[in-house]
């Protein structure tokens, strides 16, 4: 039987106003799926978003959802978090809201390893504001701001994650809708701050100007720089720097998780145990 | 009135008034001259089972807050006019999608970094309009000690009434002043604790945003079963985004209005011997304690002086300032900045005769200055 999204969608907000082959739409499908796995009760999910096209993804979902400022979510969801430690609480944010504006709060949520679950939808550029040069716009593409050719250097939003200390880093893109499913369940299982980058397309404000102008053939430039991370593990160093590996990239089970530290500072502050030293962490400094 | 004597600083009491008032969440960064607020608070709250946290910067904290309180916990922040500055975008976002919060600002000097750990009244202006857009502040202003305590109690319960941010101002030398405060019991804070209004009938029939056009939102508490949308655009009644030209202008009207035809509510002021003065002294905050004793060697003078002192600044008093300011010839305004205050004295007077002894060095104003100003009206 086939799968019934209406449950977990807000039907009177449809259809959405993303643009006609967007892939928002897949991976709002899968984030849904992925919910419905883990059976989480629709009363007890937070899902947070910014601004930009992704924005509007948490406006479609029928959970508690809060649409907050540009780059802000990780913030606004850490405050939910730590209100409410037994909830589950979804960031979705924009390349833009996560790495640009909003780069220190993602990176200082996976310094926490707070028990959110960051979904980065990453199309390579600012769709909503008509083409804007993103932190992972590829140099040499045109954009509205950089006519010319963009100049800047991208980064890799994974290996940030990793490095600032997320517990759980995956990724994929909507190519492959069942595998970003797959992985999104694992990111929604693991306890920490699990980093989902989701590679997506904008063929309308990213391909029409550089040779991609449908969708397909904005997926196929997508496909063309991906790799499955065990294929990619195994190319010469000089190779990698035109690939981003996919899957999870990192799974960590035994950092520990922000609220569940916290604890330990009430009970210190309660009196149920001594005050927490250097000897209660393996690593010093 | 059960009360209780202490010996703290301000920034202290305001933080265990926090904890009284039952404030559950702490966001922050560090800032002075507000810092203390935060170190007091990240010891009390976890004591009683909340959270204070140390965000990465002044946006995070405001935003942290914003987010706490929209899961239904009392939430607030401290900090000071540069920190207020960076919270401003997300202070707006909590003016539009109507979350209560207190942030506390203890005054230093500026503009920019200015005069991190000495006196000034500079945000007086900021908190009025911190954000772009339309929407009706609301800040209250510690004048004393006891002051620190009450009205960031009483903060909470307009917070959660107005559904809005609720701006506390103290000042450095009332957040640093070390000295006797009486004030109310922790029971008797607990017991006028005003939660916000919570919807209870059918989540079908829920409209968080749609309210009387002089009522705040109903914001029910999240993950109760009441699954519905916060934003900081225009939004229908739903809180859904939408560009509905009635819906949208009715809402401005509404931020407005909600506060607009409640002032009654919100209007305090502290009346200082004005009952027989020739001179009415207006100043607020830690500048009122100098004031006070000016008024007392002045009298000893036989020179009739008052002062009247608001404590809602935003909204002002304007009834309250223009009966006095019909009545008595010579206002003079007293303020740690070039003038914030006196604009909206003169406004709501429509005189433009008011005097104004301003100090903008850092340093606290002696009685003598003011003194030595009255005796040259």
């Amino acid at each position: 039987m086939a799968f019934d999204y209406k449950k977990y969608l807000r039907m009177e907000k449809m259809p959405t106003l993303w643009c006609w082959g967007c892939g928002d739409g897949v991976i709002l499908k899968a984030v849904i799926r992925a919910i419905d796995k883990m059976g989480w009760d629709q009363n007890d999910v937070c899902v947070v978003s910014g601004i930009g096209c992704s924005g509007r993804f948490s406006s479609y979902l029928d959970f508690n959802t809060v649409h907050t400022t540009h780059g802000r979510t990780v913030a606004y969801a850490t405050g939910i978090k730590l209100a409410n430690p037994d909830k589950h609480v979804i960031c979705v944010a924009g390349d833009g809201d996560a790495l640009a504006i909003g780069g220190n709060h993602t990176i200082h949520g996976c310094r926490r390893n707070i028990d959110i679950h960051m979904i980065v939808i990453n199309n390579f550029i600012y769709g909503l504001t008509n083409s804007q040069t993103s932190p992972t716009t590829p140099r040499g593409m045109w954009t509205v701001s950089q006519k010319a050719g963009n100049i800047d250097p991208t980064f890799d939003a994974c290996k940030l994650a990793d490095a600032a200390g997320a517990s759980f880093v995956a990724r994929e893109s909507v190519i492959d809708p069942k595998k970003l499913e797959r992985s999104l369940v694992k990111g929604f299982s693991h306890k920490g701050f699990s980093f989902m980058e989701v590679l997506s397309n904008c063929h309308i404000n990213l391909g029409r100007k550089n040779k991609m102008a449908s969708a397909v053939e904005n997926l196929d430039w997508i496909d063309s720089i991906t790799m499955a991370k065990m294929k990619f593990d195994k190319l010469e160093e000089d190779e990698k720097m035109n690939f981003l590996p996919t899957g999870v990239l990192k799974e960590d089970n035994e950092a520990s998780e922000y609220c569940e530290m916290y604890q330990e500072i009430k009970d210190v502050h309660q009196g149920k145990r001594e005050k927490i030293t250097q000897n209660d962490f393996d690593k010093k400094i | 009135m059960n009360n209780r004597e202490m010996i703290s600083t301000g920034n202290e009491l305001a933080a265990i008034a926090a904890v009284d008032a039952g404030c559950h969440f702490f966001g922050g960064y560090p800032l002075t001259p507000s810092s203390e607020i935060m170190h007091t608070l990240s010891d009390l709250l976890p004591k009683k089972g909340g959270v204070a946290i140390q965000m990465e910067d002044e946006i995070a904290s405001i935003c942290s807050v914003i987010g706490a309180s929209m899961s239904g916990k009392r939430a607030m922040t401290a900090t000071s006019g540069p920190g207020l500055s960076l919270k401003a975008e997300n202070l707006g976002l909590a003016q539009m999608a109507e979350v209560p919060l207190v942030c506390i600002d203890v005054m230093r000097g500026g503009p920019s970094t200015g005069l991190p750990t000495r006196v000034a009244q500079g945000d007086v202006s900021q908190t009025k309009h911190p954000s772009h857009g339309d929407y009706k502040s609301i800040t209250i202003c510690a004048g004393n000690l006891a002051e620190c305590y009450t009205q960031t109690a009483r903060a909470f319960n307009l917070a959660d009434r107005f559904m809005q941010p609720v701006f506390v101002l103290l000042d450095e030398t009332l957040g640093h002043m070390h000295g006797r405060a009486v004030i109310p019991t922790a029971e008797q804070t607990q017991s006028e604790i005003n939660l916000r209004k919570q919807f209870d009938g059918k989540p079908e029939e829920y409209f968080p945003y749609g309210v009387a056009q002089d009522e705040p939102a109903i914001l029910n508490t999240m993950f109760k079963g009441y699954r519905y949308h916060f934003t900081g655009l225009h939004h229908d009644k739903h809180g859904f985004p939408t560009e509905d030209m009635d819906t949208c202008k009715l809402l401005i009207e509404r931020l407005f209005n909600k506060v607009e035809a409640h002032e009654d509510e919100l209007e305090s002021y502290e009346e200082y011997k004005l009952e027989d003065a020739d001179i009415m002294i207006v100043a607020y905050g830690s500048v009122s304690l100098a004031v006070k004793e000016a008024i007392r060697i002045l009298r000893k003078e036989n020179i009739k002086v008052g002062l009247f002192r608001p404590i809602t600044i935003w909204p002002s008093p304007a009834k309250k300032i223009k009966e006095y300011t019909d009545k008595i010839q010579k206002v003079l305004c007293v303020e740690l900045n070039m003038g914030q205050y006196f604009h909206e004295v003169q406004r709501v007077s429509s005189r433009l005769d008011i005097d104004g002894l301003f100090k903008v060095n850092g340093r606290a104003l002696s009685p003598y200055e003011i003194v030595e100003k009255v005796k040259g009206l």
